[in-house]
Formats: structure tokens, C-alpha cells, sequence
């Protein structure tokens, strides 16, 4: 693959580009953009690795029903992270994005518990 | 541009398009997106919350991988979890100023969207034949609402991709920076989409 800071548009600054998108990272490096592109490669591999043990667990060994959602919810949920850390950049990200996040999982589970509180309902039919 | 034109432009500009803003310390278009990924989440979790429902109040429940096609569905899985790493290679090409590379990596986004789109209707069109609907029973009725809506989703990613390959691509000529973060912002839609499906596909398919 050819250096694409050396096939930069004409009239246009590669150092000035560097970083935009990420309020931290105005000052970022060619080198360290392609050592991010790097770590995205890497979260590639991890999520069809991860990927290849939940349809092998639950669909090739056949799992009983509650090992199955077991193993596959934490197999989802390790994914969801490296989605979200890497890929979404959560992991370097700033306090509103993380306050509006906080808000949205406190109402995220108060949805997921509401069919428990149907079930729970002695006086429900 | 001429003076007058260039007077016009600076009187219209949007504040905090390309810099963060001083108070929240990101850019608008970046808050306004977790916000509306944010109500995605509520949309999405009320789904899953009426399949919890659902499925803990039935007497009985099929198992995915007896009903639905597993291998497909994997395959399916492989090409998003692709699709989220062009969408951020594209995102990093732009950041480094190759906008040639960052059109490369959009295109096969959209390549990887549309082989999942055949492959959904591939699969629709096998359940309709063995008469499953909607109506059929709850397991189907979840099934079709859950992956139609994130078909649905699908569809519009590529539209915004489509603009940002075509007409859209216009903005890189005069403000590349703008055009970068618009990059991004449509880059953490689609990664929220993949994030879906993650859950998306053990729920329904494996479990």
C-alpha cells in the first residue's frame, strides 16, 4: 500500500488533518494515526475470534439453553466493548459523551428489569 | 471565492462544525450523534425488553439455531464486523489527508451492507417459503420486527454513505476538516448498528 500522507490532495495540510474528530487529538502524528489503524486491525481479528467461539460454543456443541445465553451474552458483551472502546472511541472519550451515556444505561436497565417487575407482580394476571 | 461570496460564507457558518466546543469539548455534529444513538438504544431496548418478555413468558420457546440459518447469520456477522473496521480505516485515511484511500474504504463499507442486505433477503425469502411470518407465532413475530428494524437501519447507513461518496464528497474541496467529522459521525452510526447486531445474533439465532 502506497504512504497516504505522501497522496495528500494538493493545498492540503496532512498535519493540519491530524487528529480531527477527536478533541484530544489535534496534534496526532501520521505515525500515530496508522498505529490507531493498527489497533483497529487487531479489534478486527479479536471480534471474528470472539466471533467463531460463540457460534462454536452455543451452535456446534450445542449448549443447554441457560449455558448458552450465558456464554453468549458475555461473548456479546466483550465485543460490545471493543466496538465501543475502539472502534467508537469510548475509551478516550469526553465527560458529556460519558454523562449522556451514563443516563441513557440507567434508563437501558430500568427497561431490561420491567419484564422481571411483570413476573415479580404477585397481583399481575 | 470571491470577497463578497467569502463574506457571505463567514456570516453563515455553523459555530463548532470542525473544533470542539469550549463548554462540552466536542464538536456539535458529535454530541448531537450519542444523543440520537442514545434514543437508538431506548428504541432497541424496548425490543429486546418485549422479547425477554416474551420468551420467559411462554411455556415453551423454540431454539434459534433450529429454526433460523446459523451459517448465514455468521457469515452476515463477519461482514459487519468488517464493514466497522473500513468505516474507521476510512475515517483514519481522511484524518492522514488521502481522501482517494478514505473513498476506497467507504465504497466497500457499502459493499459489505449490500452483501448483508442480499443475504437478509435471502433468508426472509426461505422463512416465507416454510410460511413463517410475522403472525406465525411470537418467536417469528420478534424475529422479523427485531432484524427489520436493523435492516431498516442498514439501509439508511448506506443512503448517508452514498451521499458522502457522491455529492457529498463535494465539502472535501473547501473544508476537508468538516467533511472528516462527517465521516466520523455517520462512522459512530454504523459502529452502533454492528453493536446491535452483536447482541442481535447470539439472542436470536444461538440461543
Amino acid at each position: 500500500m502506497t504512504d497516504p500522507a505522501a497522496a495528500v490532495e494538493p493545498g492540503v495540510d496532512v498535519h493540519e488533518h491530524a487528529g480531527v474528530g477527536d478533541p484530544n487529538a489535534h496534534h496526532h502524528s501520521p505515525e500515530q494515526i496508522r498505529a490507531e489503524m493498527r489497533v483497529y486491525l487487531t479489534v478486527f481479528i479479536g471480534l471474528a475470534v470472539l466471533t467463531a467461539i460463540t457460534v462454536g460454543a452455543c451452535y456446534g456443541l450445542k449448549l443447554p439453553v441457560h449455558t448458552a445465553i450465558i456464554v453468549a451474552l458475555i461473548i456479546a458483551s466483550v465485543k460490545g466493548f471493543l466496538v465501543a472502546g475502539f472502534f467508537m472511541h469510548l475509551l478516550s472519550e469526553k465527560k458529556v459523551i460519558y454523562g449522556v451515556l451514563i443516563l441513557t444505561v440507567i434508563f437501558f436497565i430500568f427497561l431490561m428489569t420491567l419484564p422481571v417487575s411483570h413476573h415479580a407482580n404477585p397481583f399481575g394476571s | 471565492m470571491d470577497a463578497h461570496a467569502s463574506v457571505g460564507h463567514a456570516e453563515l457558518e455553523i459555530p463548532y462544525n470542525v473544533h470542539p466546543r469550549p463548554d462540552t469539548g466536542v464538536y456539535n455534529a458529535k454530541l448531537g450523534i450519542w444523543l440520537f444513538l442514545a434514543s437508538e438504544v431506548m428504541l432497541f431496548g424496548a425490543l429486546f425488553s418485549s422479547l425477554i418478555l416474551l420468551r420467559t413468558g411462554a411455556e415453551t420457546w423454540p431454539r434459534g439455531y433450529e429454526m433460523l440459518n446459523v451459517p448465514l447469520a455468521t457469515f452476515n456477522t463477519f461482514i459487519l464486523i468488517v464493514s466497522s473496521v473500513t468505516v474507521v480505516m476510512a475515517w483514519s485515511q481522511l484524518r492522514l489527508g488521502n481522501l482517494k484511500w478514505g473513498r476506497i474504504y467507504i465504497s466497500a463499507t457499502i459493499l459489505c451492507a449490500l452483501i448483508f442486505l442480499v443475504n437478509k433477503a435471502f433468508e426472509y425469502g426461505h422463512e416465507f417459503r416454510e410460511h413463517n411470518f410475522p403472525k406465525t407465532n411470537n418467536f417469528f413475530a420478534i424475529y422479523f420486527t427485531l432484524t427489520g428494524l436493523h435492516g431498516l437501519h442498514i439501509i439508511g447507513g448506506v443512503i448517508v454513505f452514498l451521499y458522502f461518496l457522491g455529492p457529498g464528497a463535494k465539502m472535501w474541496a473547501h473544508d476537508p476538516e468538516r467533511f472528516t467529522n462527517r465521516i466520523e459521525v455517520v462512522g459512530l452510526y454504523w459502529h452502533f448498528v454492528d453493536l446491535v447486531w452483536i447482541f442481535l445474533f447470539p439472542v436470536l439465532y444461538l440461543m
